[in-house]
């Protein structure tokens, strides 16, 4: 488990920037922050500890009262999105509750970056748009409305079964997806801006967790 | 078409660069950095621009040109650091924006007519 801090983030779509020596550098820009600490979980009193992180602001009409109560003690607005990041008791302890976390705090000098949010969904498709298989035979020798299917299933009677995990038509998309180890090309401090190398799941103004890759660029992080 | 998002369009337009309104049918001298290991050197690539593709940042164009009777065409961005610079030498008149014709075309018939627009000195002293 990625037990690094990251940020809330917004995705705002993809570009492409020039590097010094004339590279193209396809990115993806990256609201990140600035998040809230809303609250913190402790061992003692929870059982694990996590930052309760806030991202955007929403309208107070749209907080009930609870909620309201929840904010007024960590002397914050209303914020649009809430998550927990599971992190070791230590770093915990680094931050307040009501502090902000900006992008160039989190991310300056870090390399690598994992990226999660939620896939775009496909709704339910076929084998060839959900696996990429071939689809069957030609349109031609007689075959006909088996072309996009996904042909055999399995063997006859031995094992008598179609195998666990056989790859079928299905809900495809709109799952949580990670990428990993994306290269952070570029913070821009003043704007909470992160520009990650490659392409980032779900749609453009999407919700996203950045945190610091787990495998890559970084020292992993004792769990306390 | 440039992006629509206004924090995309405010990366984008940090990478932008100035350069001369040239359009499909002028012929143009670009001067490409090339890095030859440790050193450094600027390339003049003279041709004709056959067309001009994408928006904003992702924008690039191609150049034709015939060299040793064999025809040569380099496709470049148009906002890329290494194009040290784009000058037009010649307005062309054309009536499409890709000249994708010219490549079935040899010798004389291969030539563009001069644009009546006003001559390229001027348009380019403009822009400065």
């Amino acid at each position: 488990m990625n037990t690094n801090l990251g940020l809330i983030g917004k995705k705002l779509g993809n570009t492409q920037i020039f590097t010094e020596d004339g590279q193209i550098r396809r990115v993806t820009a990256i609201a990140a922050g600035p998040c809230v600490v809303l609250d913190k979980r402790t061992q003692d009193k929870h059982g694990y500890s996590a930052l309760v992180l806030g991202y955007g602001e929403k309208s107070d009409k749209h907080v009930n009262k609870p909620a309201r109560g929840f904010y007024a003690k960590a002397g914050t607005k209303p914020a649009k999105r809430v998550l927990e990041f599971r992190l070791p008791a230590d770093v915990v302890a680094q931050y307040e509750q009501g502090q902000t976390l900006s992008a160039a705090e989190i991310f300056d000098g870090v390399q690598f970056v994992d990226v999660a949010a939620r896939s775009k969904g496909h709704g339910f498709t076929g084998v060839m748009k959900r696996h990429n298989f071939g689809g069957v035979g030609t349109e031609g020798h007689g075959a006909h409305e088996a072309m996009r299917h996904g042909g055999s299933i399995g063997m006859n009677m031995t094992p008598g079964r179609t195998h666990r995990g056989m790859k079928m038509p299905g809900q495809h998309g709109n799952t949580r997806v990670t990428m990993m180890n994306l290269k952070v090309v570029e913070v821009l401090a003043d704007e909470n801006i992160v520009l990650v190398a490659g392409s980032v799941p779900g749609p453009r103004g999407g919700l996203v967790t950045l945190r610091k890759a787990v495998k890559k660029g970084s020292a992993p992080s004792v769990e306390a | 078409m440039s992006n629509t998002v206004p924090e995309i369009q405010a990366i984008e337009a940090r990478h932008l660069r100035e350069v001369p309104p040239f359009r499909p049918g002028d012929t143009v001298r670009v001067h490409f950095r090339i890095r030859e290991g440790e050193k450094e050197r600027i390339q003049v690539f003279q041709g004709v621009v056959i067309s001009r593709t994408g928006g904003g940042i992702r924008s690039t164009f191609t150049v034709r040109k015939v060299s040793y009777g064999v025809g040569v065409e380099r496709i470049f961005p148009v906002h890329s650091p290494r194009v040290e610079k784009v000058e037009i030498s010649a307005r062309g008149h054309v009536r499409r924006a890709k000249l994708y014709y010219l490549r079935e075309l040899r010798g004389k018939k291969a030539r563009l007519r001069a644009s009546k627009r006003e001559s390229a000195d001027r348009v380019v002293r403009a822009h400065r």
